[in-house]
């Protein structure tokens, strides 16, 4: 893991207990570690792990208004914005991993190292991944169609829901 | 599946992962696995509206309530408990103190031995937890991946064929598996070594936390190790990591600590743990911080060798009953602070002495 504030390797993790929004962790090298332990909170005090990582890739690769322009994209399916990701540290939805890709590999690159996933593979899912899309906004319209007492649209969507499910057939393909 | 909570009964016996038991059970209290899960058609958490929830609650319960091997297990719907009861639950480890602090539909899907729990609108979808006593992360990883095979043939998980398991917080995509073991240090705290210790830590990504997790001070002398990085590794090296790299290292570094202290000062070792001893069993109002600090060393005793008739399984209870949550629950009824502190040191000689 590496330093929030420089590309040195972090060997120092604190937990600060005192920060204004609870407690918050930070990854830092020796000499940010010192400089956060002399001044107090400085200007370290702000980051928690997540969004300080998230602060040191973006610094990093982009310019100002080039975040400032990232900032305002909104995912089409949960509506969060990179914004509102940047501060909290959590995504809205599965999609937002591939409607933020470009943004989000710096940080899993700064976070875990890598980039790619080569654990276990869900039997069921792995053929749909590119399919969540179409189940949370497909769940969200039923929603709506009951909201407004079109049953028989929603009656539609839940038979489509159910047939994406039963379509994945216990390889992982599409059958 | 059942809805019954018997409160009382839970109260009074200790899950299994207290037993004191398994391997290197002397410096090792328990080994658990937890996995991040969401499902592939609701939103995340934070963009889940009141009724998502409530519908995902009830989703997921069905579901595992069609599991034939589920029917033995607890559920608990949170939002009805009142917040002692919650805080039970966090004491005993089966719930996180953030699902217990937070409000809307959620629940926790609970093993009759508290072996494993599986929490329903957490921070993710579901955080599935398998804890075994002692260090037996393989044990508990082969149990927490035939849960989750189980849960995945009813539930369609959110999976990508990239990034894996996709979870709200990017720390924990990939995997989503978080490996701890719990640790009791109490000769590497004394020989003041253990900064030291953790320090060479700091290089292989891992982790260092105090007993309730994150965010915890570290208290009488146990400390929780675990990965940090759940992308771009299989589970299983995840659990070697820890389960076979690091913390047999730290179990190394504390035998060492323990044989020094018995060779050298062995009268200020007798002396501490007695005074310990005679604090716990003589004091008539004591705090769960103090409770924790004395059980600690007391602990230390037995496995030095220095007390020989307790055992460790009646410490490891103790460190849980003595808790405020459990303290109430034992007697039935809501006690102030300082009521508390009567009861627990009542409680307390009651256990001890013989």
């Amino acid at each position: 893991m590496k330093c929030q504030y420089c590309e040195k390797p972090a060997t120092f993790h604190i937990t600060e207990l005192t920060g204004e929004q609870g407690p918050q962790i930070l990854h830092l090298c020796e000499d940010h570690a010192r400089q956060f332990l002399k001044n107090g909170n400085g200007n370290a005090g702000a980051a928690s792990s997540i969004t300080g990582a998230l602060a040191q890739t973006l610094k990093l690769s982009t310019a100002k208004d080039e975040l400032a322009e990232t900032d305002q994209k909104a995912c089409p399916v949960c509506g969060i914005t990179f914004f509102e990701f940047r501060n909290t540290g959590r995504l809205g939805c599965p999609n937002d991993y591939d409607f933020f890709k470009s943004d989000l590999l710096p940080l899993l690159k700064n976070i875990h190292d890598a980039q790619r996933h080569v654990g276990k593979r869900p039997r069921r899912a792995a053929a749909m991944a590119d399919q969540h899309e179409n189940l949370v906004a497909l769940r969200r319209e039923m929603q709506d169609a009951i909201g407004r007492e079109d049953y028989e649209r929603a009656g539609q969507i839940r038979d489509q829901l159910q047939q994406i499910e039963a379509n994945l057939n216990d390889d992982g393909e599409p059958s | 599946m059942n809805q019954e909570t018997d409160w009382q009964r839970f109260a009074e016996q200790s899950g299994q992962w207290l037993r004191g038991t398994g391997p290197e059970s002397d410096i090792v209290i328990s080994s658990r696995i937890r996995l991040a899960r969401n499902l592939a058609e609701f939103p995340f958490i934070r963009q889940c509206s009141g009724r998502d929830r409530g519908q995902l609650e009830n989703s997921v319960r069905g579901k595992m309530e069609s599991l034939e091997s589920w029917q033995n297990v607890h559920y608990v719907h949170l939002d009805d408990l009142s917040e002692i009861d919650r805080q039970f639950l966090v004491e005993r480890q089966l719930i996180s103190r953030e699902i217990a602090e937070s409000d809307g539909a959620r629940g926790v899907a609970i093993d009759p031995e508290e072996q494993f729990s599986v929490m329903v609108n957490e921070e993710d979808h579901l955080r599935i937890q398998v804890i075994h006593s002692g260090l037996d992360l393989a044990g508990a990883y082969s149990t927490i991946n035939r849960l989750d095979d189980e849960l995945e043939s009813v539930i369609l998980y959110a999976y990508h064929s990239r990034f894996g398991y996709l979870t709200a917080c990017p720390t924990n995509v990939g995997t989503g598996l978080r490996v701890s073991v719990m640790l009791h240090l109490p000769a590497l705290v004394i020989t003041q070594q253990i900064e030291k210790v953790f320090r060479s830590m700091r290089r292989i990504n891992v982790t260092v936390r105090g007993l309730y997790g994150e965010g915890s001070q570290y208290t009488g002398d146990f400390y929780q190790v675990s990965n940090q990085v759940t992308l771009g590794r299989r589970e299983e090296e995840l659990v070697e990591l820890v389960g076979d790299k690091v913390v047999p290292q730290i179990i190394e570094y504390e035998r060492k600590a323990r044989e020094f202290l018995v060779r050298q000062g062995s009268q200020d070792l007798h002396d501490d743990v007695s005074r310990a001893m005679g604090i716990l069993t003589m004091a008539k109002k004591i705090s769960s911080e103090e409770t924790m600090h004395y059980l600690s060393k007391i602990r230390m005793g037995i496995n030095l060798g220095l007390i020989d008739d307790i055992e460790v399984a009646t410490i490891n209870k103790l460190f849980i009953q003595t808790q405020p949550a459990h303290l109430q629950k034992l007697h039935g009824g809501t006690l102030a602070t300082s009521d508390r502190n009567i009861r627990r040191a009542g409680y307390l000689q009651k256990h001890l002495s013989n």
